[in-house]
Formats: C-alpha cells, structure tokens, sequence
C-alpha cells in the first residue's frame, strides 16, 4: 500500500480549509460553555463523590413495599395500553386524512396541522396541561399519551401511505370499486405490515413514557418513584427503577411476538421454536 | 360498442398527446393499437375508463358518454370495463383469490369487502378462472410469489372476473419473454372470442399485433394514421407509423 503514490502531482486529498475553522470554532465553543457553565475539574470530582455515596444507598434494593410497586406497575401498564389503542383509533383517520396522494388539499392540510401540533410538545408538557385541566390521576396520562400517540402514528402512516405505489391502486380503482374498498384493497395491504411496526414501537413508547407522566401527577409509578426520591428511599427507588426495566422488558418481547406474527405470519408456537435471525431474514424479504 | 369522437388531451396545455381522436370499436374481435413509445397509446386506452381524464370530446360506451360521468355513475360504468396492465398491477401483498376478488368490488359492498365476505358464486368463478388461464392451485399464493407471466394471467383473470362488456390491455406484454407473450396474447383472445367482447390491445410489437388482432390502429404523433386489417399493414405504413426504415430490414 505504501507505494499508492497518487499519479498526479496535486494531493488528491485538498486539505480544505471551512471544515477545519468549523471544528476549531465547535472545539472553542464546548470551553466557552464548560466555563460558563462552571463544569470544572473539581466539579466533576465532588459530583463524583456525592454519585458514589448515592449509588451505595441504592443497594440492596428494596421490595418491602411491593404492593405499592405493583400498584404503581399495574397502573401504567394501564395507561399505556389505553392511550396506545385510544391513539391507534384516532391516528388511523387522521394519517389517512393526512394523506395527499389519496385526499384533497382540503382534507389534507389541516389533518397535518393536527399532527404537527400533537407532535410538537413533549408528552410531560402535555401531561401538565391535562392534569391542570381534569385534575392529577391516570386520566391525564391517558389523555396526554394518547396525544402523542397520535403525532407519532399520525405521521408515519401518512407518510406509508404516501410510499404506496399508484399502480396497485389504480388497478382497484379501474374496477370500479367504491372508495372505501379501494382502501380496504389497493391500500391496506400495502400499509398494513408497516402499520403493526408503528403499532407496537408506539406501545413500546408509551409503556416508557407511562412511568414518567406520574412525576408530573399523571398517574402511573412514576408518582411513588418520585415520592420514593423525595423522601430519600433510594433502596425503594433501586426497587422500582428494576421493576421499570424489566416492565420495559417484557413491553418490547411482546412487541417483537406480535410482529414476528403479523408481519412474518410466524405462528405462535414457531416464537418458541426460532428466534433471532431466522426471523429477521424474512422480514427483510418481506419488504 | 364503445365510440370514440374528437377525443384530446394534453397534459400540458398546447402539447396535445391525444389529437382528435375518432374510432369505432365493434362488438366483438380485437383491436390493436400499435404506434411509437410516447404517441399517446395509453393515454388513449386510460381516456377509454377514465383514468386519464380527456380534455376534450367524447367516450359513447352502451349508450352513455364516460367522458360526462362522474362519482358513482362513472364507477358503475367502469364495473363493465376491464383493464389489464403493463406491470400487472396486482397488489402484491394480497393472496391470487383476493387479487381476482378485486374484480367484483364493483358490486359487493365495502363493508363486506372489508370483512372479505364476498358471495360464494364470486369466489367459485374466480377458482374456475384460475383453472382456465392455467393457475389451478395458486388461489392462496400471494401476488408477488408469481413469476411474471403468472402475474399477467393473474391480470387477465381478475379484469375477466368483472363480466367485462369491453377489455383494455396496455401494453399486457411489453414487460414478458417472446415465449410468454404469445400465450398472454393467446389468452386474451381466447377471452375475447369465447365471451364475444370487444378486445382493445396496446402493443409495439407490430409481429404480435398483426398474428393476433382482426385490425390495427396505428397512431402517430397523437393521431391515427392506418385503421384497417393486418394484411394492409405495409412497409410504408410502419415507416409513416415508426419514422426511419432502417428498422424494417
């Protein structure tokens, strides 16, 4: 290799110059804000020795007050599965609408504007807002993941929708089918894998999100885990970060079953049979 | 049959691809139309259903101009009209029976279509079709399990389902082998001859359209400039059709 002496005299690499002022510029700027910011070298000790001692309160974990936890767990999962199917409702309709190689300008524009703006702010702020306007409980989690749910699913089966191609479509149409089965039959199939996707990674989403929206009074575990904080029970809070994780566990090998079984048509017993890459080389050729 | 008078269109205004179109389709045989890539063939056949729509003239079929339809009369009005495609336009991840099914939208409700109850006479004849166009058993394949011949057949099947009074083909064999696009031509006349509909096909092979059609069309620039039987097909005609002769040799 050491003789790819290029044949030309000019470096085939120019050294550029704008890149080189960027970093020096990125490079200067994450001083400037470590100074401004006060993250010194000592800072970072003392934080360092306070993590310490925090970490050596969490251990052991405590599961003393299980039936809080599961309260808590049972709680969220509630509102997850809730606000998923509430907002999958919603969200087909209004993708749908969002979409503009099916609808008119008309319809289409303020279905976007509907998703934009369920899109735009973080599902905590949303949760404040429902818990000032129908008070602290699941309600308001439900009600503000359902929100989210929307923008995310919204979006991406508008956009699924848009990707399909005409022809299939036009060959329903040319039937003469009514609209509504042209849907059924030029456009679901060709969404419908894609759809189970978003499906369960907004599911996924929203199991995540459920254990948050308690911190702000929305109902779910993440309530007793903020109490938990504020009083100091770090054994309790090690407990209840466990029980997150391993809630979150099992959300995401359910999410994998049911598109291993919709998208893949793997039967169930097939789930126990093979997992891994057998699976996943299918999919691949499915789409 | 179907009447065509005067018919235009252009995409963009002052570029006609459709010049005053005049053509008498009768009730039976089948009709050819060859013609350069880009001189409006199928622009001319998606006019016919109203896929494309014309800017001008008029589309008589049974009676009534397509051209003036709209909303449900036009779907109606396309329920006897099947269409087979190109790129077979089958919707690639339904099953052969479901793709078939299509054919019958027209006339089941959408909430049955939705729960996939079709009538059990719609469902027989649909396995009787995969018997004739050579697919016995395929019914539960899906769509893009098929090679592309059996995609075209597939095709054919699912416009014949419809009970056609009239059968569009654009291009049906411009993307299979020599050998598969004599059976496809085969077939459609086949359909043509044993249900006494009118057959209109696009094709450049000029070969195939003379062996199979009872009479050719060939457009130029947007117009007719031959109609008449195979036999008169001459060089000079091809030559006014395609432009150049070197083709010819």
């Amino acid at each position: 290799m050491t003789d790819a002496v290029p044949t030309s005299p000019a470096d085939p690499f120019p050294k550029t110059l704008w890149p080189r002022i960027a970093a020096f510029a990125l490079l200067a700027y994450v001083i400037y804000a470590c100074a401004q910011l006060d993250i010194s070298f000592a800072r970072v000790e003392t934080g360092l020795e306070n993590a310490s001692r925090f970490f050596s309160r969490l251990f052991p974990p405590n599961f003393a007050r299980w039936e809080l936890l599961v309260k808590g767990l049972l709680e969220s999962l509630q509102i997850a599965v809730l606000a998923t199917t509430l907002g999958i409702a919603l969200a087909l309709p209004v993708g749908l609408a969002g979409a503009r190689n099916l609808m008119p300008a008309w319809v289409s524009w303020p279905a976007r504007a509907l998703i934009v703006v369920a899109r735009s702010l973080h599902p905590v702020i949303v949760a404040i807002l429902f818990v000032k306007a129908v008070g602290f409980g699941a309600l308001a989690g439900v009600l503000a993941l359902t929100v989210a749910s929307i923008g995310f699913i919204g979006k991406l089966f508008t956009e699924a929708i848009e990707e399909i191609s005409p022809k299939q479509v036009e060959a329903v149409r040319a039937t003469g089918a009514p609209f509504a089965s042209v849907l059924a039959f030029g456009v679901m199939p060709q969404v419908f894998s894609r759809f189970i996707g978003f499906a369960t990674y907004q599911l996924d989403s929203n199991l995540r999100n459920s254990t948050m929206v308690g911190i702000v009074g929305a109902g779910g575990i993440g309530g007793t885990l903020f109490a938990a904080f504020q009083r100091f029970d770090y054994d309790f809070v090690c407990a209840i970060l466990i029980a997150i994780i391993s809630l979150i566990m099992l959300g995401e090998l359910f999410a994998t079953a049911v598109r291993a079984i919709f998208i893949d048509g793997a039967s169930l017993a097939d789930l126990f049979r093979r997992r891994g890459a057998s699976h996943r080389d299918r999919l691949v050729e499915d789409d | 049959m179907l009447t065509l008078r005067h018919l235009s269109k252009s995409y963009v205004p002052g570029k006609p691809v459709l010049q005053d179109i005049d053509l008498d389709i009768a009730a039976e045989g089948l009709t050819a139309i060859i013609g350069p890539s880009g001189t409006g063939k199928s622009t001319l056949i998606r006019c016919i259903n109203r896929l494309v729509e014309p800017s001008a003239g008029a589309i008589l079929f049974e009676g009534t101009d397509l051209a003036r339809l709209s909303g449900r009369a036009l779907r109606h009005a396309r329920r006897h009209i099947g269409m087979v495609f190109q790129e077979y336009n089958l919707v690639e991840r339904l099953t052969v029976m479901e793709n078939l099914l299509c054919g019958r939208l027209g006339y089941v409700g959408a909430w049955k279509a939705w729960r996939r109850k079709f009538p059990p006479e719609d469902i027989r004849r649909a396995l009787d079709l995969l018997d004739v166009v050579g697919l016995a058993g395929f019914a539960h394949r899906r769509a893009d399990a098929l090679s592309g011949g059996q995609r075209q057949r597939v095709g054919i099947a699912r416009a014949v389902m419809q009970e056609p009074h009239l059968l569009l083909a654009d291009e049906p064999t411009s993307s299979l082998d020599p050998k598969t696009s004599v059976e496809i031509m085969q077939l459609l006349a086949d359909v043509a001859r044993s249900r006494s509909i009118p057959v209109v096909i696009n094709m450049h092979d000029v070969g195939l359209a003379t062996r199979f059609a009872d009479r050719i069309v060939g457009m130029s620039g947007g117009r007719v400039v031959y109609d008449g039987p195979p036999a008169g097909l001459g060089d000079a005609i091809l030559k006014q059709i395609y432009g150049g002769e070197d083709w010819l040799q």
